[in-house]
């Protein structure tokens, strides 16, 4: 059982403050992959599980075990870096059993979990060779079957595919979540590429600017963003916004239509649709189409609707030039409303 | 200018320059060496070997190295460690560390000398703090070991900066990833330098080594300083035959005999130190 309990963690470097009280908890076994931008403190609070990095502030507990104190080995932790850190020095071989050869392990326990491991990563035959021979997917597999020869509790990934090409990226990932759904550890997987979250994530992380901006399933996440920050940085194209004025209770009007949306609410606030949940109709917000591009299976539509910006994804058949003015109406279930001052969601009761 | 003659033509210079001032020299001591006026002969060499000077400067120049170098190495590497780890005032300790450097080594002989002789810092020390009765002299004739111990002192105090130079560029070189991966997968302190600075640093180590092993081979001022004529050295010998008993072909003969040992270390540390294919950072 390896449950990560992180409790308000904080940490600053000097005045700067990369992580803000993080509560998060992560299941035995669950795959959670922490989602953000550059510099919003993601790699940080991965690092200080590890311990590679210190806290400010706070706990952090696996498998009811408080580890914020121990070194990095005594965590019952592995560890895929970004740029895999295979040791050049080492075959791979000796990469793999590296962690195992400092636990002092038996020669044959050694060589049989070695073995094991680099079966299940497709890389027996390379055994004998050092990194400077590998690929950067070879190198890759090693770092994950050395992490795995460890039988960690946990394993810890920092964007351990970011380096890789599109095609082996999206190879990868498949086969990553298969290794480890197997292996039944809980994993921690950094990354700023949504779709890779999106695609392997149990739960998903959103962090921006030292916080947890959300905390749910890739649907969740998808369809309900709690904020205006992960709606548009989830998703690409991103959701579109559009501000709303109250007609009258229950109704807003938007761009010159007419939606039913939270009653009773103050405060300015803002209508929000994901570009795929419009279609074209007689009646509907009035779009100018500025730049039309084809991307075979969808037409990407990006327009002016009175001085916002607002993109479509329609179907590939359509006939649509840019400077054409277009009807497009939302799917009612998907339309979503944000408070303009503090950004979060209104729920509709 | 054609893309294939132009990168001769730049080591050109540097070419002419090697082969005008190192290789001619080089051949002209050779041909010395191996004449003594009536063609091609061993004679220089029989007589500076057979000498009874020889065995003992030849014994001293290795035991000397043998000594000194592996000194200065764990010295180095220590320090090497310590700057890279500090976070301010990196840059003051590492030029305070190498003033040694810039001291001439005749210079810095008599510097030990002033510590050691008779009337020396020394001695007036523990004089003053009433360890002995009266100066006694520490470097005489009756006390060799303490004469081969003060010039062991004065190499390692002037030369170890060279070392630790290379040293420290090529700890540098090392990406700290690697140090995290083992700091996760279980490596100690002592672990991480034993399993990955020392592998990680051959390249850097095997260019210190050999450049330090061959200037210890060649020592020659600091023993002249604190040792004379109570510790030969093979470079010593040299000097001495061809300035005071003007004999130019004994003294290529040992000049040759100091370049042979040189390359055989050299490719002995090159050897023991190569990275294999694949294997370099």
């Amino acid at each position: 059982m390896a449950e990560i309990e992180i409790k308000n963690i904080a940490k600053s470097f000097g005045n700067y403050q990369a992580l803000h009280n993080i509560n998060l908890t992560i299941h035995d076994q669950e795959f959670m992959v922490l989602l953000g931008a550059s510099g919003c403190g993601k790699s940080t609070l991965l690092r200080i599980i590890a311990g590679l990095e210190t806290a400010t502030s706070g706990e952090v507990w696996i498998g009811g075990r408080r580890i914020d104190h121990l070194s990095p080995k005594d965590r019952g932790i592995a560890m895929v870096f970004q740029n895999y850190a295979v040791f050049p020095h080492l075959t791979v071989f000796e990469n793999i059993g590296f962690g195992l050869r400092m636990q002092k392990l038996p020669n044959a326990e050694v060589e049989r979990r070695v073995h094991r491991t680099a079966e299940l990563m497709h890389i027996e035959q390379l055994l004998k060779r050092y990194s400077g021979e590998l690929s950067g997917g070879q190198r890759q597999r090693v770092a994950v079957a050395r992490a795995l020869a460890m039988e960690p509790d946990v394993i810890l990934m920092d964007e351990p595919l970011s380096n890789l090409d599109a095609l082996l990226r999206m190879e990868m990932r498949a086969e990553l979540k298969g290794v480890l759904a197997e292996s039944k550890t809980t994993a921690i997987y950094v990354t700023h590429d949504q779709v890779e979250a999106m695609s392997m994530a149990d739960r998903i992380s959103v962090m921006h600017q030292g916080r947890i901006a959300q905390n749910s399933s890739p649907v969740e996440v998808y369809r309900n963003p709690s904020e205006k920050f992960v709606a548009g940085f989830i998703g690409n194209p991103p959701m579109n916004f559009l501000p709303a004025t109250e007609v009258s209770k229950g109704q807003w009007s938007v761009a010159g239509c007419q939606f039913s949306g939270p009653e009773a609410h103050s405060g300015a606030i803002d209508f929000a649709i994901r570009p795929e949940d419009l279609s074209p109709a007689d009646t509907g917000i009035a779009a100018i189409a500025k730049v039309v591009e084809p991307l075979g299976a969808h037409l990407l539509v990006t327009c002016d609707v009175e001085g916002h910006l607002f993109r479509a994804v329609l179907d590939s058949d359509l006939a649509l030039r840019a400077g054409d003015t277009i009807h497009l109406a939302p799917q009612q279930d998907r339309i979503r409303w944000f408070d303009q001052n503090t950004t979060q969601a209104i729920c509709l009761s | 200018m054609h893309s294939r003659t132009l990168p001769y033509l730049l080591i050109l210079p540097v070419t002419v320059f090697l082969g005008v001032f190192f290789l001619y020299p080089f051949v002209l001591v050779a041909q010395q060496a191996f004449t003594t006026g009536a063609g091609f002969t061993f004679d220089n060499f029989t007589k500076v070997t057979t000498h009874w000077k020889f065995p003992t400067s030849f014994k001293n120049t290795l035991l000397l190295a043998a000594a000194v170098v592996p000194v200065q190495l764990a010295l180095a590497l220590l320090m090497a460690t310590m700057v890279t780890n500090m976070k301010k005032g990196r840059d003051l300790v590492l030029y305070v560390w190498t003033i040694p450097l810039g001291i001439s080594d005749l210079a810095a002989g008599i510097i030990w000398l002033a510590i050691f002789e008779q009337s020396g810092f020394l001695n007036s020390m523990m004089q003053g703090l009433g360890f002995i009765e009266q100066p006694t002299n520490l470097i005489s004739y009756q006390s060799p070991m303490l004469v081969f111990v003060a010039i062991a002192l004065a190499e390692i105090w002037r030369a170890t900066a060279i070392m630790l130079v290379i040293l420290v560029a090529g700890i540098g070189l090392i990406p700290k990833e690697y140090y995290e991966a083992a700091e996760v997968f279980g490596a100690g302190p002592w672990k991480r330098f034993t399993r990955i600075t020392l592998p990680l640093l051959r390249p850097s180590l095997s260019t210190a080594l050999v450049l330090r092993v061959i200037l210890a081979f060649e020592v020659f001022a600091v023993v002249q300083a604190l040792g004379g004529t109570l510790f030969p050295v093979l470079m010593g010998e040299t000097y001495k035959y061809q300035f005071e008993l003007l004999n130019g072909g004994a003294a290529a003969a040992i000049a040759l005999i100091i370049l042979v040992i040189s390359i055989a270390a050299t490719l002995v540390i090159l050897r023991v130190l190569r990275v294999p294919k694949g294997a370099s950072i």
